[in-house]
């Protein structure tokens, strides 16, 4: 936990230096007046500034973007990591240029990414939260792509009376696939194989 | 490379300054060694060696700018 003391004329002041130097929001940071500025008397006597000290508060979602900040510094990307918790949620955005090769191919690396920060930031905790990271609205992107793709393979199963074997996919994905098609009546979906090979069919219903 | 894998690995430890990490450039690859306190062993593989993998992937991006391979040996 990084904490920091800061004397200035005003308390205001010596806040806004402290949060400044952590490089942190001000909704980010417990505060707590060391002490209070005096102006003296006559403004001769017994002047004394404004002490505070400033505490980074330590959240599952301050120090997953804490790690985060670190691991873009270090492969020299520049990215804005904005971070939203809510209940057992923590939802994190990645926002940059040229941030194609934190998603790697279909999302593999931003899965990895956000698989190692989950575990780190819930080490050790009594209450673990779900960590939800995306690039640039990247799974909102794949989500619909999928749900595109899984419409157009059902039909094509329904015409030719045939299973259409969809390649390999994590849990998240054949979820999608799964609750974009549980509606139709006229084909089916099941999982096969096993992780990280399992992959949905779509078998047409034979009437 | 050697950042990243040291950066993942001390926040996933219960030991971060037991970690320690040895970089080798050799004619086409980087060998990156990682060693962490022996009851660490779990945290940076996991099972059937989740951690692991994830490790490599997101270091295999970290070194798209690089024309070698990175090889990551957990010892």
């Amino acid at each position: 936990m990084q904490a920091i003391e800061k004397t200035a004329k005003t308390v205001q002041e010596a806040v806004k230096q402290a949060l400044n130097e952590l490089g942190i929001e001000r909704e980010e940071a417990d505060i707590e007046v060391v002490e209070e500025p005096s102006k003296g008397l006559f403004g001769i006597l017994g002047v004394k500034p404004a002490r505070v000290r400033v505490v980074i508060k330590n959240t599952i979602g301050l120090r997953a973007k804490q790690i985060l900040g670190n691991v873009l510094g270090a492969m020299d990307i520049a990215a804005e990591v904005k971070v939203h918790e809510e209940n057992e949620n923590v939802h994190i955005n990645l926002e940059g240029s040229d941030l194609g090769v934190l998603i790697g191919r279909r999302g593999e690396t931003l899965d990895a990414l956000q698989y190692l920060v989950s575990l780190s930031v819930n080490k050790n905790q009594e209450h673990r939260k779900k960590i939800f990271l995306d690039i640039e609205g990247y799974r909102k992107r794949r989500e619909e792509t999928l749900q595109k793709l899984a419409i157009k393979l059902a039909d094509k199963a329904r015409q030719r009376g045939r299973n259409v074997v969809l390649e390999p996919m994590n849990s998240l994905e054949r979820r999608i696939i799964h609750t974009a098609l549980q509606g139709r009546d006229d084909i089916a979906t099941f999982s096969e194989g096993e992780e990280p090979y399992r992959k949905i069919i779509i078998a047409p219903k034979k009437y | 490379m050697r950042e990243v894998v040291e950066i993942l690995a001390k926040a996933l430890v219960d030991n971060p300054d037991k970690v320690s990490i040895n970089m080798v450039e050799r004619e086409k690859s980087f060998l990156i060694e990682l060693k962490v306190a022996p009851e660490d062993m779990g945290k940076v593989i996991g099972k059937q060696g989740r951690i692991a993998k994830a490790i490599r992937t997101v270091v295999k991006a970290a070194a798209t700018k690089q024309k070698k391979k990175v090889i990551i040996e957990i010892i």
